[in-house]
């Protein structure tokens, strides 16, 4: 039971940080521009596909830097002249604009590297098990992806709370006219937060293709778990983000490692009732393992329905 | 009204004009609000906007910024400034304080004031020492955030804010809505201030009082236009215009 305590925490906080790495870009978009942007998972995936492509060259580490700048650099051109001049006609527009992009995105991606996995492994030198807990290895890349996630996340952090740059964000979050007529160039945050945003989730897949599986369909998988995120943390809250990032990966993965049941519980505290066949009996014998996918989701509708903002959102969702 | 209109401005022949604005007109959507807006403010003056809810004095100066997209000629120390982004109009020397106050609610006085800088510009004619002299009470809550402060302090805050961008011409919309007499009394007290520092006042004000006390000429708008030009001194004469165009 420790073992699964310990294992599940660690890799928890580990798929938690990653989301955040993604949902922190996401958020920030959100409340600054008012655009959700649905094509960010899609530069999660192609800073997976690029880092694949270029560690083939020049190995693993300069992909790790290379990927996100050059996925960085195509957000900030997408903001700058797609969304910049699609955004003078409203949100809707915006928001199609972003749910083309993403298809746009995926059909490349098959085109140039196909349907299937590609062969995106973990560099040699971290491939070794960091340490054993109760006779399980734990992979030394895991403590690597752990260990940059945090990092990002406290660079993040000191850049928004004690740079110039990081002011003008945090004011334009709630007032970014007032920003602009203070003489600051709001447009050229936005495509400087657009940016970062879009190769912060570039990390997130340049870190996460190599533990994970580097294919075509990676960003249709994280997306909507990226939605659930934001939306369980409150749109345009990086604080909720955070906390919704974490407690998504914890609920995923402990649900995975949970094999229980109504039925098991039952039969723990000693009673062994069988109910009925069909529908009833299923329930009755489903496991939380089972039922793991649905949780973030279920997570999703009744934080909806309970708290329409959010945990930490001061806008309404 | 005509009469008034053709009553020469004395003190708009002698100051060489800083903001120039002919036939503004602006649009929400379909409806036109400003419907061929014409002044000019000079270098030195406080001049105040006069006129009920509704008739575009708010709109005249989010047009003048570029928040609204204007029509017509701006003209700001000679130079045309309409079709400008707000971030350009305001590097040129425009300062504005807007009547919901805009204040960033987390964060605190001192980021507030920060933010007014503009990045690269030092030796302005406003220091930190100066804003506090003028309102020790914002340096007492220095590290407060800006949103719990109270009606009055939030006032002088994004005054003081827009002060920090060392503007040429500041354009401050009803500064004196919601506040007490006392507080009222120490708003004007600052526009003084800042008019004696060479800075120029465009003021759009409800009360009265205050502007006839304050501006060296007034507008009084009505309909999307200017309906009345001229002194205070003309403006209490006319009583006409005041019940026409102002009182409620």
């Amino acid at each position: 039971m420790l073992e699964l305590v310990i294992i599940s925490t660690l890799n928890g906080v580990l798929y938690g940080m990653l989301l955040f790495l993604m949902a922190s870009g996401l958020t920030l978009i959100f409340s600054m521009m008012g655009v959700l942007n649905f094509a960010h998972a899609s530069f999660y995936m192609l800073g997976a596909f690029f880092g694949y492509q270029i560690s083939k060259f020049t190995g693993f580490w300069i992909g790790l830097v290379a990927a996100p700048v050059v996925v960085g650099g195509i957000g900030a051109l997408v903001e700058r002249y797609g969304l910049r001049n699609v955004h003078r006609h409203g949100h809707v527009p915006e928001l199609l604009f972003t749910f083309g992009l993403a298809y746009v995105i995926e059909e490349v991606v098959q085109m140039v590297w196909g349907k299937l996995p590609v062969d995106y492994r973990v560099p040699a030198v971290l491939d070794f098990p960091a340490f054993t807990v109760f006779g399980t290895n734990y992979p030394a890349y895991k403590l690597f992806m752990l260990a940059i996630s945090v990092a990002i996340f406290l660079a993040l952090l000191a850049v928004l709370t004690r740079t110039r740059v990081g002011l003008i964000i945090q004011a334009a979050l709630t007032h970014p006219n007032m920003v602009a007529m203070l003489g600051h160039d709001v447009p050229k945050v936005f495509m400087l937060v657009f940016g970062v945003g879009t190769g912060l989730a570039a990390v997130a897949g340049v870190i996460a293709g190599p533990a994970l599986v580097t294919q075509a369909n990676m960003a249709g998988l994280l997306g909507p778990i990226l939605f659930v995120v934001v939306v369980v943390g409150g749109l345009g809250s990086l604080t909720g983000a955070f906390a919704a990032s974490l407690l998504i990966g914890l609920v995923q993965t402990f649900a995975i490692s949970l094999d229980v049941s109504v039925a098991s519980v039952f039969r723990a505290v000693g009673i062994d009732a069988t109910p009925s066949e069909g529908v009833l009996g299923d329930l009755w014998n489903v496991t939380i393992a089972q039922v793991g996918p649905i949780i973030p989701y279920l997570l999703l509708v009744l934080v909806l329905i309970a708290r329409p903002t959010g945990l930490l959102g001061n806008r309404e969702a | 009204m005509s009469a008034a209109l053709a009553m020469p401005a004395a003190a708009a022949a002698t100051a060489p004009a800083l903001l120039e604005v002919e036939d503004l007109h602006a649009y929400y959507g379909k409806s036109h609000i400003l419907q061929g807006v014409s002044f000019r403010v000079g270098a030195g003056e406080i001049v105040s906007i006069l006129g009920r809810n509704g008739v575009g004095r708010s709109t005249t100066l989010k047009a003048i910024m570029g928040d609204v997209p204007p029509r017509g000629q701006i003209r700001f120390k000679g130079q045309a400034i309409a079709g400008l982004k707000p971030y350009a109009v305001a590097r040129r020397g425009l300062g504005y304080v807007p009547e919901e106050r805009a204040i960033f609610p987390k964060l605190t006085v001192r980021q507030n004031l920060a933010l007014g800088e503009k990045g690269g510009r030092r030796g302005g004619r406003w220091s930190y020492a100066d804003i506090f002299r003028l309102f020790p009470r914002l340096e007492e809550r220095i590290d407060t955030p800006g949103g719990v402060l109270s009606g009055g302090e939030q006032q002088m805050l994004t005054i003081c804010r827009t002060l920090m961008g060392d503007p040429d011409l500041i354009m401050i919309d009803e500064p004196t809505e919601g506040l007490s007499p006392q507080m009222v009394a120490r708003v004007a007290e600052m526009i003084g201030e800042i008019a004696a520092r060479g800075v120029s006042v465009l003021l759009v004000e409800q009360k009265l009082t205050i502007a006839l006390k304050l501006s060296q000429r007034l507008y009084v708008m009505g309909h999307g236009q200017v309906v009345f030009e001229g002194t205070p001194a003309a403006l209490s004469a006319d009583e006409a215009v005041r019940r026409e165009w102002l009182e409620v």
